[in-house]
């Protein structure tokens, strides 16, 4: 019968009847997965058309040999017992017939195996609303939580350490010193040279002082500052927290009966509240030097009647109404960054997604917080 | 079960009855009903995620229990107000599977953390109960070392000294021995032992190291995880002279008895 066969080339796999309606199955040369294996569909079919009495295998001419070959025995094997035939492994070398043995030894486990559920529209809009409401509660109760540790914070009853807030603080406010200016200034730089280049046609170039010093003060130095603070502190807050879950530590701090919430949130909340307005007055002076050095340098205005003008134009109010939303920007980015910590599961993975969940998060409250604002200081009349 | 109020027997440290523990809707065990002694070593044993760790967070309160009861002497543990767990809570000492030191700060803080808030000793006299405590556990010298500079078997005893800083009434271990070579873990087993006779502690211990769960303990339960509930309690070299049950002994002897075999 055609048996082809060869040791020293690529591996090959062939078969023989027997006249006793025994099938071999003959592997030879090297079974090796990096230089691929025989396709054995062939092999597959013929047993499913003409089912042998027994399978038998033949080794001897089998080279190296690694899983390439484990898989295909286990597969064929799989196939036979389907089909009830009996297969004779003798004549499989000692070890591959102990792996083989060995995958075959437990069964699969009933309802192990994760099965690919096909969901429905509705029952996929229904699970998505559950959860959307525990989310919704779980936030709520952490607002709720936050709310009573300053209550107590604010009878001096809080738990927690003194050098942690001044940590805490130096992290926040002078570490991110050096991007909230280089941020602020390039902010305050693009805002001009945008209104320059308008304002030149009307031959009202001075008004460019007036733009950016309102557009930074009102706006731009709070918004800019939270989101390079939500991206540096809010995402470092989740991170520690969240790895400080993983680690058991939070549980430690729990049972030892200190509050997590005052020990580890209240003073990064209190930390950010204290520095935002801070580096917010901060980033609206970097903004105001950013559109100095375009109005001199472009426009040929001289600093001094560029800060006269400023100074004409930005009054006291429009400067405490910046400050008093970046506190609140602050209090959003301790929130979001604190909550997607406490909330992070216990592995690594866990950890990045906390810490992705809190910039998105803090980035979405801060620019619906700027919205609203936007609506009631109009409404009144500020 | 319909046994309620406290218990009456006055060498009872931990009674819990009836035990139902869930995530959700899934029940991971059921009808769990034991008594740990006074004194006890008490080992909570059984496979590899059958919920060991998750008893032991229900004892320390970190996990409501679905349904039952958990006392400490005639105190209720899950009827109490906040007040009176934080009061209790501060009578145990627990050693995290990871020793969970915090890693912010120093051995000595650590240990100086639940001193400063809840004594009123002086700063200086923290200090020297800190050192004093680490001193017990083989670690004297090494008040300044942050726990990401010492060793895991290290961490594991600091975190053992931290368990101790309020002199507490029960100390539970999760998987004392995981990740320590066989000297260190003996090593901690004597040192569980030693401060069991010289505290006069009651000890939970969650493991299901073989060697030392003979070693040190006086008094079980075996979790299954496939019926869900509790199989067997009492003494762990009892269990083993005596058990009936082919599941008990299969874990006791390491699947010995007709259990895993090895061709060679």
């Amino acid at each position: 019968m055609g048996v082809t066969e060869s040791t020293a080339g690529p591996a090959t796999l062939s078969s023989e009847r027997q006249g006793d309606g025994t099938l071999t199955v003959r592997l030879a040369g090297p079974w090796l997965l990096k230089h691929g294996v025989p396709p054995s569909a062939d092999l597959e079919q013929q047993l499913a058309a003409q089912p042998p009495k027994q399978v038998v295998f033949d080794a001897t001419a089998l080279g190296a040999w690694d899983t390439g070959v484990l898989t295909f025995v286990t597969r064929l094997g799989a196939v036979c017992a389907d089909r009830k035939i009996p297969t004779d492994r003798s004549g499989l070398p000692t070890g591959l017939q102990k792996l083989v043995a060995l995958a075959e030894a437990v069964p699969e486990k009933s309802g192990a195996r994760r099965e690919e559920v096909d969901e429905s529209l509705l029952e996929r809009i229904g699970l998505a609303t559950l959860s959307g409401r525990d989310a919704a509660v779980e936030m709520l109760a952490f607002i709720g939580q936050t709310a009573v540790a300053f209550g107590r914070a604010l009878t001096f009853r809080a738990r927690y350490r003194r050098s942690d807030l001044m940590e805490y603080i130096q992290d926040a406010g002078a570490e991110g010193l050096p991007i909230v200016s280089l941020i602020s200034f390039l902010v305050g730089l693009i805002l001009a040279f945008v209104g320059a280049v308008q304002l030149q046609s009307f031959g009202a170039s001075i008004y460019v002082a007036d733009l950016v010093g309102i557009a930074m003060v009102r706006e731009m130095g709070a918004m800019m500052t939270a989101i390079v603070i939500a991206g540096r502190t809010g995402a470092s807050y989740a991170a520690a927290l969240g790895s400080q879950k993983a680690t058991q530590e939070i549980d430690a701090l729990t049972t030892m009966g200190i509050s997590p919430m005052e020990f580890l949130v209240l003073p990064r909340m209190l930390a950010l509240m204290l520095m935002m307005p801070l580096l917010c007055l901060y980033s609206d002076l970097m903004g105001i030097l950013g559109g100095l050095v375009v109005g001199a340098g472009m426009l040929d205005i001289s600093p001094v009647v560029y800060f006269q003008q400023t100074a004409k134009a930005v009054h006291l109010g429009d400067a405490l109404g910046g400050v008093f939303k970046a506190s609140v920007y602050g209090v959003l980015i301790a929130v979001a960054g604190c909550l997607r910590g406490m909330q992070s599961g216990s592995s690594s993975s866990a950890v990045g997604e906390a810490t992705t969940s809190a910039v998105v998060t803090s980035i979405v409250l801060i620019i619906s917080a700027c919205g609203i604002f936007a609506v009631l200081f109009y409404l009144m009349g500020w | 079960m319909s046994v309620s109020g406290p218990p009456t027997d006055p060498n009872a440290h931990i009674t819990v009855r009836d035990l139902t523990m869930a995530y959700g809707s899934f029940v991971l065990m059921r009808d769990l009903t034991f008594t740990v002694r006074r004194g006890d070593v008490f080992i909570i044993m059984g496979g590899s995620g059958c919920g060991k760790s998750t008893l032991l967070r229900h004892l320390v309160g970190l996990k409501a229990p679905a349904k039952g009861e958990i006392w400490y002497g005639a105190e209720s543990f899950t009827r109490a107000t906040p007040e009176q767990r934080e009061s209790m809570l501060r009578r145990f000492g627990i050693l995290y599977q990871s020793g969970a030191l915090w890693s912010s700060m120093t051995l000595a803080e650590n240990i100086a953390l639940p001193l400063g808030e809840f004594t009123d000793l002086s700063p200086k006299e923290i200090r020297e109960v800190a050192s004093l405590k680490l001193a017990l556990v083989g670690l004297k010298g090494f008040e300044d070392y942050f726990p990401s500079q010492i060793s895991g078997g290290m961490q594991k005893r600091a975190g053992l000294a931290r368990a101790m800083a309020m002199d507490p009434e029960v100390l539970f271990f999760d998987e004392p021995s995981a990740g320590l070579d066989p000297i260190s873990s003996h090593l901690l087993d004597d040192l569980i032992l030693q401060l069991r006779d010289s505290l006069g502690a009651t000890v939970v211990v969650v493991t299901h190291e073989l060697p030392s769960l003979f070693a040190i303990g006086n008094n079980s339960v075996f979790l299954d995880p496939e019926s869900r509930t509790m199989i067997a309690s009492g003494d762990p070299k009892e269990l083993l002279a005596h058990s009936d049950d082919p599941r008990v002994r299969r874990f006791l002897t390491r699947g010995g008895e007709n259990g895993v075999t090895r061709d060679t």
